[in-house]
């Protein structure tokens, strides 16, 4: 029998997680790829399921894109190289980030979790040609040495299909 | 533009001699037909009005009842497996009382399929069943007004193919040698292949052909991909080696690219970023079979990376994993592409995983690899619109047997594509 679960206690505001959240937006829309990986922690999942599959499994469907940390670094590493042929010269970019909304607090007692959602849209502007996601986040954080930090995030794209904006080589 | 004075209602005759040029050792496509709307609204006829199309895989609809909504050759169709006959059906989505469509879904399960508009049902077999009030049409034609079968369907171990033209040859007449690749992917999976949940639906603002080129392409890998090598040799992959095979018509317009590259496949090569929990799994799978195909053959099945075209426009490129892809034009510089991850049943999950990954990695519109493609077909096209230059070199490799990094496969599938568009019997199917 392993002990009774514990209460998962641990408070954070909303505040705090739009303070997160807009600073991840900044830094994507700065091009500051380092700095955004710092927000992450080491067991960090990035995740895209496909359009038409918005329950996709990445250990079971073809989802757009499943990274984990090492993944996601060689992504920064490679969207950084001037070789990401797609992304050089880079886009300009703008996340608005918004309806942010705080769930009730999980995980286990002695690593809370945190589970956000919220609304976006991404432009994208580059060579004469504009194109917009659009969908919701979910996250999940957790605090780390005192800093809130993202452990998942899964992005949900409202468009039926990825044509509209033909490719999804920037970080959403 | 120069080669092309003719009404927008149709090209002269001739007009693939004339934008396809061919000398001893020199393989020349004019822009135009990349460039041209009377070219598209012309392939529209000639190409996609009288070749097989693929519509989708088996695998999709396993149960009776079961059907996906399709575009094919620019037209909504819908597959569905028929309740009595479990053969796999493939109509018109379109009402036969006025038009609606009448499956509205992408996918699911029906009994019936009713159009909403006015209610006329129909079964899975495509029969008329219900039409309210009908007493006010006296004898109606129940029989005549069933919905309407694509003229041709036929399938090939799994993959389903049509024909808007009735006497078009047959599917395995067609397909010509693209079955022993077809056979090679088929074979190497004994439990069968399936479609996994999840479809890459993207765009590209180029001409089609310019995918088909692209999907069969060995010279790009190295000089557009460096992203991706640098990504596998992190992972601790040798790409010394580089990537070494030949390029081959297949007959009917279809081409493959046959080679050997640094990475690993799932069936059945393994390469450390497998991790060892595959290895035993992966040696498992290439004994199996090379007990059941002999030593030569296993070896073309688990070490060779396959690009294989089907005219005109079905990629499926065995490689680090297996993609299904089909791309349409919907205007002359752009194209909407689908494309599907096939995979063995009852995978061994790690091998999965590594399979998935390397899907989405290398092929996926949000990989390391597929957004540069991108880039470099709307490149190309953007770079035709500069005028001056009027042709495409597709020569390399006609001075030598021709390697996976020349281009004998492309000047297949453009050899094909010039004789329909000379042919001046091919009327537009309704
Ligand atoms: S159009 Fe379908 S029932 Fe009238
Ligand atoms: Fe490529």
């Amino acid at each position: 029998m392993s002990a009774p679960p514990q209460e998962v206690t641990g408070t954070v505001t909303r505040a705090e997680v739009e303070d997160l959240l807009f600073l991840e937006a900044e830094l994507l829309d700065n091009w500051d790829l380092d700095t955004w990986l710092t927000l992450y922690t080491e067991d960090a999942h990035y995740v895209i399921p496909a359009t038409d599959t918005h329950d996709g499994d990445p250990a079971a469907d073809l989802v757009l894109i499943d990274d984990d940390r090492l993944r996601m670094t060689a992504r920064v590493e490679r969207l950084n190289s001037r070789k990401a042929h797609r992304e050089y010269p880079h886009s300009n970019l703008r996340h608005l980030v918004s309806n942010v909304r705080v769930g009730a607090v999980d995980g286990s007692s002695d690593d809370p979790e945190f589970p956000v959602r919220a609304n976006f849209v991404v432009y994208r502007a580059r060579n004469g040609k504009d194109v917009s996601f659009v969908g919701s986040y979910e996250y999940r954080l957790v605090q780390r040495d005192g800093q809130l930090r993202i452990r998942s995030k899964r992005v949900m794209l409202d468009m039926t299909s990825l044509r509209p904006a033909n490719d999804v080589a920037i970080i959403l | 533009m120069t080669l092309l004075n003719d009404p927008p209602s149709g090209l002269i005759t001739g007009t693939g001699s004339r934008l396809v040029a061919e000398e001893p050792e020199r393989f020349r496509v004019h822009r135009d037909a990349m460039t041209s709307p009377a070219v598209l609204t012309e392939e529209q006829r000639r190409i996609f009005d009288h070749n097989w199309l693929y519509v989708g895989h088996e695998s999709e609809i396993e149960n009776p009842g079961d059907y996906v909504r399709r575009q094919v050759g620019g037209r909504p169709l819908f597959m569905v497996r028929g309740a009595k006959s479990n053969q796999v059906n493939v109509f018109h989505n379109s009402c036969t009382h006025r038009g609606a469509v009448v499956c509205r879904r992408d996918q699911g399960n029906a009994k019936v399929f009713q159009c909403f508009y006015h209610a006329w049902t129909f079964d899975s077999e495509g029969k008329l069943s219900g039409v309210p009030d009908r007493e006010a049409y006296g004898n109606l034609d129940w029989e005549g007004l069933g919905l309407k079968r694509v003229a041709r369907v036929a399938s090939y171990r799994g993959f389903v193919f049509c024909c808007y033209d009735p006497d078009v040859v047959e599917l395995e007449t067609y397909l010509a040698d693209a079955k022993d690749y077809l056979d090679l992917v088929v074979d190497a999976a004994p439990a069968g292949m399936e479609i996994l949940r999840g479809t890459n639906e993207y765009g590209i603002d180029a001409n089609w052909k310019l995918l088909v080129e692209n999907s069969i392409d060995g010279y790009h890998a190295v000089s557009t991909h460096d992203t991706y090598f640098k990504y596998l040799v992190a992972l601790g992959t040798d790409v010394s080696g580089g990537v070494d095979g030949v390029g081959r018509s297949l007959g009917n317009g279809h081409a493959v690219i046959d080679y050997r590259a640094p990475w690993g496949r799932p069936i059945a090569k393994w390469e450390p970023l497998f991790g060892d929990a595959a290895r035993v799994e992966i040696d498992r799978l290439r004994a199996e079979l090379t007990e059941r195909f002999g030593e030569a053959r296993a070896r073309w099945m688990c070490e060779h990376n396959r690009n294989l075209l089907v005219y005109p426009n079905l990629i499926i490129n065995d490689i680090q994993a297996v993609t299904v892809r089909t791309f349409m034009p919907v205007a002359v510089d752009r194209m909407i592409v689908t494309a599907w991850e096939l995979a063995p049943r009852n995978e061994e999950p790690d091998v999965r995983q590594r399979r998935l990954d390397s899907f989405l990695t290398f092929l996926g519109p949000g990989g390391f690899a597929t957004p540069d493609d991108v880039e470099a077909l709307e490149s190309c096209q953007q770079g035709f619109a500069s005028g001056g230059v009027e042709w495409n070199d597709i020569s390399r490799g006609m001075a030598r047997p021709p390697a996976a990094n020349d281009e004998a496969q492309m000047r297949a599938f453009w050899r094909r594509w010039r004789d329909d568009m000379d042919r001046d019997d091919l009327r537009s199917m309704p």
